[in-house]
């Protein structure tokens, strides 16, 4: 199944397609002030914040519409207008073959999913014949390690782990001498999950992103957030955080598959137009999937045809 | 981030004269913002919605007070409608019945379950010396099961010892077998997250329950959870009849919205709140905290007691301005009877007076109850605006109506009447002291309708003799009486 039905069938199951619950607004001719004002609220409802919501909802407002407002019509303006807002940030992971190893770093909160990100960031490079590696940071939760070695033995890729309690700046690294000496194309380094606010937790990420730097400055290449796609306006909070931490230079959601919209994106594009990904629409390996801007921004709105 | 909800309601009313009634436009120009703080923290639009429509209500027409700014007063209202919302009661875990009580997780993907439950053993085990069995259902994600028994080895609870290729319904079902042959009080089942739209796994977790039969099905959610709280809170509750809810991570910054929508949506009660990484983390829900984190002010409890002080102090001055002049009418016996109320009752104050528990009994046989003080307010009440300014309009027909108005009989109207009489006569013997000492002296016997044993009328409706010789301790004034309604939220 492709990420852009698995989105689809996830959103329409729901209220969701922002759009169905605007069915007032068709068939004037244009959307009046008054009106928009429902714009605003569906957008909301998807997750978007009461700023981004009302700069869209504007947008729509301006739009002219041919002759009466249809279904399609709006949705294709609210499409639009997404799509205008992500296009700029939609850009795919790619480690560059000269790094040696290209060394991307998974943070975030707890329960995100960083640990299945791990596993299936490797599955895709694996299938793309790059050799891999994953390092288990996440010395902290329990069966974490045990969690991230299943799915190193899923996807055939070497996991290096320590014992839990470990320190996990010294296990980073050890991964990433291993990866230089054994030329690895990617290391992915996996870590525990940790709140923002709570600052010596967030120290202990710095220490890992300050030791990997004195094998590598470069290091790490990427330095990813890993976004649950049901959370609220706390993404703001999380994402200015982890960029002041770990330099974090992109960001992957998940959980797209359930009913939640991940609206939060848009409000995330505009703030910090970090690069987003990819996004998670399962717990298989193969459930991530590029980010793509007018996808999302079609299942978001309830654009209805997908060619 | 933003300027917080209360700066801009000061903003809001800036422009608003110090007295009168609260106007519909300024509420509507308050709520706005009231409504933009509660979804910027995260509480779903449909849940923003009726809430605002509630609050609406109460506030359009609500005196504003001298000595409150209209601000404050908003957020009190707005405040008080919170922590109703969110749960004025404590919801323990049922976990009371025959042995073993079952207890099931669910929720979404990442939301905490697994942490959750090892927590909840924990404290299980070590606060309420239950013996209690982890089982882990999660056949889905990679070493979740070998995460629960870490934990419950860390715990020290039993870990039910994991099967190769069973279903959930096959482990819950060894499960509870297993914890009534070997004597446990307490069988907790982690399950695997779910998204809400798989029917599949919907269907898995129906079947679960319909086997193990659980005394308490909780909803583990993630504080930071946006609006999407609103259809995982809906389908869960469909699908398995949560019982309660238990809002993980609230020791980051997320302001928790979700835990308003949550609660609205299932009217489930938040049982517990996760607040760190250690086992130990987790609490007991504290709904005004909760409240002042959703509206972003920290300090707004403090704020709202302050305004609920003023607006004590203020009515209590009042009164006792008009009694040193000699004006205590029908409307103020009704005020003071109110305060009392508001305090807790009878009941209420007699506990918070020293050396008065024991005599709780006495009263109670006197049939001096809180039922009196209602009876006696329906019985104002009945009274025209007239008849309250100027009690010498009741005569025996006046009286007669006013009896059945309020549904009390004539007698006890006439009590009413006497014991306002005497009140008044006591407030005109005070006359001559400053308003301030007036009041003092009122309030060291000055419950409606006075104390007996040199305290004016006695109780309402009168205290038998034996207490007339005085009450020990009551000198010093009642505690919160006038003062701030303290002592009375528990």
């Amino acid at each position: 199944m492709s990420w852009l039905k698995k989105l689809t069938s996830g959103l329409s199951k729901t209220s969701a397609r922002v759009t169905s619950s605007l069915s007032s607004l068709l068939g004037r001719s244009s959307i009046d002030a008054s009106s928009i004002e429902e714009v605003e609220d569906a957008l909301i409802s998807a997750d978007l914040g009461t700023a981004a919501a009302a700069r869209l909802a504007e947008r729509v407002r301006r739009h002219k519409f041919d002759g009466e407002v249809t279904a399609e019509a709006l949705a294709g303006a609210l499409a639009d207008g997404i799509t205008e807002i992500l296009e700029p940030v939609a850009t795919p992971l790619v480690p560059q073959p000269g790094d040696r190893p290209h060394v991307v770093l998974l943070v975030g909160v707890n329960g995100s999913g960083k640990t299945t990100t791990a596993g299936k960031l490797a599955q895709q490079w694996r299938q793309e014949g790059k050799s891999v590696m994953l390092a288990a940071g996440d010395t902290f939760r329990a069966a974490a390690i045990e969690q991230l070695q299943i799915w190193g033995e899923r996807t055939g890729t070497e996991v290096i782990a320590g014992a839990q309690g470990g320190d996990a700046a010294a296990l980073a690294y050890q991964a990433l001498e291993r990866a230089r000496a054994q030329g690895t194309d990617v290391l992915i380094i996996d870590t525990a999950g940790r709140l923002q606010n709570r600052t010596e937790l967030m120290d202990e990420l710095a220490k890992i992103v300050r030791v990997i730097r004195k094998l590598d400055e470069a290091a790490p290449h990427d330095s990813v957030i890993v976004l649950d796609g049901t959370v609220g306006q706390n993404a703001l909070s999380q994402v200015s955080a982890f960029q002041d931490i770990a330099d974090v230079s992109g960001l992957i959601v998940t959980k797209l598959d359930g009913s939640a919209k991940g609206g939060v994106v848009i409000a995330l594009a505009e703030k910090f137009q970090l690069p987003v990904h990819a996004v998670g629409v399962g717990e298989g390996a193969d459930d991530l999937q590029p980010f793509e801007a007018r996808d999302f921004a079609n299942a978001l709105a309830g654009v209805s045809s997908e060619t | 981030m933003f300027d917080s909800l209360k700066d801009k309601l000061q903003d809001v009313f800036s422009a608003l004269g110090k007295r009168g009634a609260l106007r519909e436009s300024d509420v509507d120009t308050a709520l706005r913002e009231v409504r933009l703080a509660l979804l910027d923290a995260d509480v779903a639009l449909p849940v923003v919605k009726t809430f605002i429509a509630r609050v609406r209500e109460q506030a359009v027409g609500s005196d504003v007070l001298k000595s409150v700014r209209p601000d404050q007063q908003v957020i009190k209202i707005v405040n008080d409608a919170l922590v109703e919302v969110l749960g004025s009661e404590p919801a323990p875990l049922n976990i009371a019945a025959n042995p073993p009580a079952v207890i099931l997780m669910a929720g979404l993907q990442g939301s905490g379950k697994t942490t959750t439950a090892g927590k909840l053993a924990l404290r299980l085990r070590s606060r309420e010396r239950k013996k209690v069995m982890l089982a882990s259902l999660d056949v889905t994600r990679p070493a979740a099961r070998q995460q629960l028994r870490i934990l419950g080895e860390q715990a020290e609870v039993g870990v039910l010892p994991e099967a190769d290729r069973e279903s959930p319904a096959q482990i819950a079902k060894r499960a509870l077998q297993a914890a009534q042959l070997q004597g446990f009080d307490v069988l907790i089942l982690d399950t695997a997250g779910r998204v809400t739209i798989d029917e599949g796994l919907m269907a898995e977790l129906r079947e679960v329950k319909a086997l193990t039969n659980p005394h308490e099905v909780l909803l583990v959610a993630d504080a930071m959870t946006g609006q999407d709280a609103v259809t995982t809170a809906t389908a869960f509750k469909q699908a398995v009849d949560i019982t309660g809810i238990v809002l993980t991570r609230l020791d980051g910054d997320a302001r928790g919205g979700a835990a308003l929508s949550m609660r609205e949506i299932t009217g489930c009660p938040i049982k517990l709140v996760g607040v760190g990484e250690k086992q130990d983390a987790l609490e007991e829900f504290d709904p005004a905290r909760m409240a002042g984190r959703i509206l972003d002010m920290g300090d707004v409890v403090a704020l709202v007691e302050k305004a609920a002080e003023t607006i004590e102090v203020e009515e209590a001055e009042r009164l006792a301005k008009r009694m040193a002049r000699g004006q205590f009418d029908m409307n103020d016996f009704l005020s003071q009877l109110r305060q009392l109320q508001k305090m807790g009752g009878l009941g209420g104050i007699m506990g918070m007076l020293p050396g008065l528990g024991k005599m709780q009994k006495q009263i109670a046989a006197a049939g001096i109850d809180d039922s009196m003080i209602r009876r006696q307010e329906a019985i104002i009440l009945s009274m025209t605006n007239k008849e309250r300014v100027s009690v010498g309009l009741l005569n025996a027909s006046r009286r007669k109506r006013i009896a059945a108005g309020s549904g009390t009989s004539v007698q006890e109207v006439n009590r009413l009447v006497k014991q306002y009489q005497e009140m008044a006569r006591m407030m005109k013997k005070m006359g001559g002291k400053t308003g301030a000492a007036a009041m003092k002296a009122l309030m060291g016997g000055g419950m409606p309708g006075g104390m007996p044993g040199g305290m004016p009328g006695g109780l309402p409706g009168g205290l038998p003799g034996g207490l007339k010789g005085g009450l020990p301790g009551l000198g010093g004034g009642l505690p919160g009486l006038g003062g701030k309604p303290s002592g009375k939220k528990k």
